[in-house]
């Protein structure tokens, strides 16, 4: 038998920094305080921490696991490089215009997102390459020249450049690094043609300057961390989580640390999905709720779906199209604002909204006792009975009543002539029916069906609202996963080693079968192998390569699955029928007569790590439990009632109860109402039956 | 269902829904429309659609009223289907239809103003009982004609006209009516498949109130309907009762076709009521930029909701406390057969003459005026001069490129520079457009000097120059306007910049009509800034050392 593989990871929140180590296939977990100024600390202090407990040190870590919203966090509070942004002449605001269009129609007042670089730090350069490739216009390789002492005057850190069509071809955009980067050897450079090689000027050029923006700072901060681990005896490689779900190596993430933004959910996406692999679920509903927003995302097959665009920094009430567009492979969620920290409100017309603004940690809800006034959902939760108060954050903190139900009174049942659990009720339903509604709109996008699908719900405020939501989606099951706290970090351990190339080729599917498609696609794999083989460790490597397809005139495309072929040829018939089949389960049926055109290939390079054996599982043993607790508990009917409160810890497989209870554990509560049932199965995760939904389907 | 939901749901079907149901069924309500125009943005064949978003997407009451629709960039179709609606139900009464059905129109009266846009209906059939009808609308490519220009001299030059009539009766389709559809139109397959877009949207929007019922345990939506509607025409009320009472008159100039046109407007606010009439307004166009009333009156509805009550959501009930009317054969009331292809020329415009009455009544609740009708530039191949000219090879193609100029000043904010209003539309990527036509785009950034000065300045217009790959001529279908008329600034602001549209060899194109970009030049297109708010002495430091900074104020340079 192979010694196991000892790994450690850790995930880098706006607030928390998640830890956890697999020593044997035993996993230990902590949450540490995030250290903003030297971001690596908190990490190495944690690591280090989990490790001595077993007298272990860095030197006994074979792989080292990360994620972070770090590159997020400077995006949304503007604390990137100085950087400047070189494009063709004539096109200097491309990505001031953007779409030209407003994200909210009737409200005048807008404000759109602010670019990542002002007017005054956009050059222009003369040249120009048409949609096939072909040059235009030569590049004037004098004026770039004269830009370099325009640039080392301004002082600019860092340099994206985003040239038209350099999508179809590069050698401008590498000619002008090659003449600059002699000139300013110290300067980051994020070419367009290498950080997002798609077509549409906006949204590659608003990814390239997103990117060059955060690069100093990843660069820097990972090239620390890098060099204080090994020097503190760390000999493991260090693999990245992207947003994409795969991972990739600390070079790799210096050089396109835009691939990060989003690898925190991604990381509960990669964790999902590994539960509904080990509880053989073929479909799940992935619900992440944290403290300001809930993601939820769909998984087929134990693989989430994937995406290739993204919006940071969403400047108004998470409207689509306030933020900035990014376009790099990440996993395809909806992610709304409604996390326990949600403030609920009345609008002029009655209405009673609930998020996306957030209370946030600070001052947080109005129970908390922080000095925050809004009624949130967390409040709600608690006027309900939701939380076991005993064990709230340790017992460190006391929750008060009085002031939940105060700013229930004030901000929703005034208004709405409620009494507080009445108040604190419709804020949860409303939050729910919201969290429901994305879930359903998001499902139908990708021509999905919520029904027949069990749910995966974890983070903090996620098991409170699950069986909720699960009754709403006519869901049979719930699984709250074993640890889910740390949810991502345990995610990152879970990743595949993965690494996506993507490639903007236009044409008709008919004549894919060129030269020039082939040895594209076998490049793109040697590229893709190359990032993969070091952290591979002898694992085999799985390579899939698919298409991104449309009919002619289009201008949306479906991702289509290609079987590799030995000599790497398409067969362009099976292409075709595998997208009609595609096009058919999406829209209702396809149209037999429209020529087909491809517009982008990807291909993912993967080596599947051996799913861990064991985990330390806190599985109680005994066959009946008694209750450590009651709550004044507000049940789905708007009944209150005492109701137990049993420890997680103590839950043992076989152990069948029936709501209402909640189960309590240190990071979050399972709210199972009447009509649910709980048990913890054999790998240690809770599991909730809607009897409803379960006695409709046997019907 | 729970008990609770159960009981709140007998009440209802007895009176009045409960709260809380009753705003998630509403909610609900939307997640559906939203899903049918999803679906429509991603199955549509014109570029405007999918690239654009120029479509909308409705759910109405079996008596016609409008309870909900998807938010998209085209107010212009929303309070416009709201009519069309009615006149299908008028033409085929809610006991005539069946399941299954699925009845078209393009008529610019009926629809929404212009022959370019089919409007489809389809039922909504639950337990066999009729529970509402779902709209939708899109831009379509090509419908024949003389192409989308303002050249027209009456509706019948400018394309293929269907009447209101059934595309789909009881599932089957009219292959007669797809295949003169098909014979009519430029690009066929393109029309075709629009034409199953519309199809394919509406039934997922049929499909998804289906499982809202099943849900629910609801048999029609009645109560839900006249809640909304109740509801949202209480909170207009509620809104316009707090502003103050007048009337108040403007007058805006606009280029025009051939000789100027004058847009005038009284706007009245009493305690429940808000009126705008166009009497004074020019009268007829001789080319196609005459408005079918039903397009003034959307977008000076569309004006008022997003100055007075920009909270409440947009139907029937909120619509009822505005009412639009115009003289028949003025410019805005153009009765058929008047010419109407470039209708939004006009029609946009009125948003900021409806501002102009406001600005007396509610003065910080208004916009300066801005560039306001969209700056399409609608490019074609020229196949007749290319033969003319010995010219051999060109490719075809037609392009609607959306291009946009400044929005006005705002009360507390500058104006938006390149940006839509009062439609809501986005641009076509150039990439995408030259991956789609020989064109090649040699400049598109913003235009320095060209806001308005002022304590808020006015939004940048854009310079934009295209070119032929091959050097081969092409054509424009101009239909630009405020090139003589900018956009005026408010209460002491300065006027944005004019448009201009020019050849780079010198040449001044008209704002207004099909014209040659001749062989081996290029089409140079500055599109209008919008007007400034407030004297420009109050403008703040901070701002005008940013203005500088970004070089937005400078004069023009010559590129």
């Amino acid at each position: 038998m192979k010694p196991r593989i000892n790994r450690a990871s850790a995930d880098i929140g706006g607030t928390f920094t998640d830890i956890v180590i697999e020593i044997d296939g035993i996993r230990a977990s902590t949450k540490v305080l995030t250290t903003h100024q030297a971001p690596e600390r908190a990490v190495i202090e944690g690591v280090f921490g989990l490790l001595q407990k077993q007298r272990l040190g860095l030197a006994d870590i074979d792989i080292f696991l990360h994620g972070t919203t770090l590159a997020t966090n400077a995006i949304i509070e503007r604390r990137g490089a100085r950087t400047a942004l070189i494009t063709t002449r004539g096109f200097r605001d491309t990505i001031e215009i953007g779409s030209e269009s407003r994200h909210d129609q009737y409200d005048i007042f807008i404000k759109k997102p602010q670019p990542l670089v002002g007017r005054g730090l956009r050059y222009t350069v003369a040249e120009r390459v048409a949609a096939d490739g072909s040059t235009l216009l030569a590049l004037d390789e004098n004026e770039v020249e004269a830009l370099a002492e325009k640039l080392e005057q301004a002082q600019v850190e860092s340099i994206a450049v985003s040239l038209i069509n350099a999508y179809a071809n590069s050698s401008h955009e590498q000619r002008v690094r090659e003449i600059l980067s002699a000139r300013l050897p110290r300067t980051y450079f994020s070419l367009s043609s290498e950080t997002c090689p798609e077509i549409r000027e906006y949204e590659r050029t608003s990814t390239t300057v997103a990117n060059a923006y955060i690069r100093p700072i990843m660069a820097g901060y990972l090239g620390r961390l890098k060099s204080e681990l090994s020097e503190k005896g760390m000999k493991a490689p260090i693999l990245l989580m992207t947003s994409g779900g795969g991972l990739t190596t600390v070079e790799q993430a210096a050089d396109y640390p835009i691939r990060l933004v989003e690898s925190g959910p991604a990381g509960g996406a990669i964790l999902a999905a590994k539960i509904a692999q080990e509880c053989a679920l073929d479909k799940i509903i992935s619900f992440d709720m944290g403290g300001t927003t809930a993601k939820i995302c769909l998984i087929d097959h134990g693989e989430p779906l994937k995406s290739r665009s993204f919006e940071v920094d969403r400047t108004e009430r998470f409207l689509k199209g306030s933020g900035l567009p990014v376009r790099i492979p990440v996993i395809e969620m909806v992610e709304i604002g409604a996390g326990g920290g949600s403030i609920a409100q009345v609008d002029s017309l009655g209405r009673l909204t609930v998020g996306p603004e957030s209370a946030s940690s600070e001052p947080g809800p109005a129970c908390y006792g922080l000095g925050g006034r809004h009624a949130t959902v967390t409040d709600g939760d608690f006027v309900l009975g939701r939380i076991d108060t005993r064990k709230f954050a340790d017992g460190r903190m006391t929750l008060r009543r009085d002031l939940a139900e105060k700013a229930l009174a004030t901000h929703v049942g005034g208004a709405l002539s409620l009494g507080p659990v009445e108040a604190a009720a419709a804020v949860t339903a409303i939050v729910e029916e919201n969290m429901s509604n994305a879930s359903r709109v998001h499902a139908a996008e990708h021509g999905k069906d919520l029904r027949q699908r069990a749910m995966v719900a974890f983070g903090g405020a996620a098991p409170m609202h699950a069986a909720q939501l699960a009754r709403k989606l006519s869901l049979v099951s719930v699984v709250i996963p074993k640890g889910a706290g740390v949810g991502s970090a345990i995610g990152f351990l879970e990743a595949p080693m993965a690494y996506e190339v993507v490639r903007s080729r236009h044409s008709r599917l008919d004549a894919v079968n060129d030269v020039a498609i082939t040895e594209l696609l076998a490049s793109m794999q040697l590229e893709a192998k190359a990032v993969v083989f070091p952290a591979a460790r002898g694992l085999p490597i799985d390579m899939r390569v698919s298409a991104f397809l449309r009919y002619v005139g289009q201008g949306h495309e479906l991702e289509v699955g290609i079987p590799v072929v030995s000599n790497g040829r398409i067969d362009a018939r099976e292409l075709k029928d595998a997208f009609d089949q595609r096009y058919s389960e999406v829209f209702g049926r396809f149209l037999p007569n429209h020529e087909i055109e491809v517009l982008t290939w990807a291909v993912t390079a993967s080596a599947t790590q051996p799913v861990p054996v064991a985990d330390l599982a806190p599985i109680g043993t005994r066959e009946s439990v008694s209750p450590s607790g009651t709550t004044n508990f507000t049940d789905m009917d708007g009944m209150t009632a005492d109701a137990p409160i049993y420890e997680r810890t103590e839950l043992a497989p076989g152990v069948l109860l029936t709501g209402p209870l909640v189960v309590t554990e240190r990071e979050t509560n399972t709210v199972v109402p009447t009509g649910f049932t709980v048990e913890c199965n054999s790998f240690g995760h809770l599991v909730l039956t809607n009897l409803a939904a379960q006695a409709a389907l046997s019907a | 269902m729970t008990r609770l939901e159960k009981q709140m749901t007998a009440k209802s079907e007895a009176q009045a829904i409960g709260e809380i149901e009753f705003q998630i069924m509403w909610n609900r309500l939307i997640a559906v429309v939203e899903e049918q125009a999803q679906a429509l943005r991603r199955t549509a064949f014109s570029p405007i659609v999918r690239e654009s978003g120029d479509l909308s997407a409705g759910y109405f009451h079996p008596d016609g009223r409008m309870i909900a629709q998807a938010v998209t960039g085209t107010p212009g179709h929303v309070n416009t289907m709201a009519a069309s609606v009615l006149h299908f139900l008028r033409i085929y009464p809610a006991h005539s239809m069946h399941d299954g059905d699925v009845y078209i129109t393009n008529d610019p009266w009926m629809g929404t103003g212009h022959l370019h846009d089919f409007v489809a209906v389809t039922p909504a059939f639950y337990q066999g009982q009729l529970v509402g009808l779902f709209a939708s609308t899109c831009h379509f490519m090509d419908v024949g004609g003389i192409g989308f220009g303002p050249d027209g001299r009456d509706v019948f030059e400018e394309g293929f006209y269907v009447p209101p009539l059934p595309l789909i009766t009881s599932g089957e389709i009219d292959k007669t009516l797809i295949t003169l559809a098909r014979s009519n139109s430029r690009y066929p397959a393109e029309f075709e498949g629009d034409l199953m877009s519309l199809v394919a949207c509406n039934q997922i929007g049929v499909n998804r109130l289906s499982d809202m019922l099943d849900e629910f345990a609801l048999r029609d939506l009645n109560p839900l309907c006249d809640q909304i509607v109740i509801r949202s025409r209480a909170a207009a009320l509620k809104a316009i009762s707090t502003l103050p009472q007048g009337v108040a008159e403007a007058e805006m100039v606009v280029d025009g076709y051939d000789r100027p046109v004058t847009l005038k407007a009284t706007a009245r606010i009493d305690s429940d009521h808000i009126s705008v009439d166009f009497t004074g307004t020019s009268g007829l166009s001789a080319r196609g930029i005459n408005v079918p009333l039903s397009y003034a009156q959307a977008y000076s509805t569309y004006a008022i909701a997003c100055a007075l009550f920009p909270d409440v959501p947009n139907n029937s009930g909120s619509l009822s406390v505005v009412t639009v009317t115009a003289p028949e054969d003025t410019i805005v009331n153009a009765p058929r057969p008047a010419p109407v292809s470039s209708r939004h020329v006009i029609g946009q415009m009125l948003p900021d003459v409806v501002y102009g009455c406001l600005a007396h009544l509610v003065p910080e609740r208004v916009l300066a005026e801005g560039a306001s009708a969209l700056w399409n530039l609608i490019l074609e191949d020229a196949h007749d001069a290319c033969l003319t000219q010995g010219i051999a090879g060109t490719r075809r193609f037609s392009a609607l490129s959306v291009q946009t100029g400044g929005t006005g000043a705002r009360s507390r904010l500058d104006g938006l520079s390149a940006t839509a209003f009062p439609s809501g539309v986005s641009g076509v990527p150039i990439e995408i457009l030259e991956t789609l036509t020989p064109l090649v785009f040699w400049r598109k950034e913003l235009r320095p000097g060209s806001g308005g000065a002022g304590e808020y300045r006015g939004g940048l217009g854009q310079s934009i120059e295209i070119g032929h790959r091959e050097g081969h001529p092409f054509y424009i279908y101009a239909a630009l306007d405020r090139i003589q008329n900018p956009a005026r600034g408010r209460f002491g602001g300065e006027n944005g910049g004019p448009g201009k549209v020019a050849l780079k060899s010198g040449g001044i194109l008209k704002g207004k009509g099909k014209q040659l970009v001749p062989a081996g030049d290029r089409l140079v297109v500055e599109t209008p800034g919008g007007g400034g708010y407030g004297p420009s002495a109050k403008r703040d430091a901070e701002s005008l050392a940013a203005d500088r900074q970004n070089g937005i104020t400078e004069q023009m340079r010559k590129p």
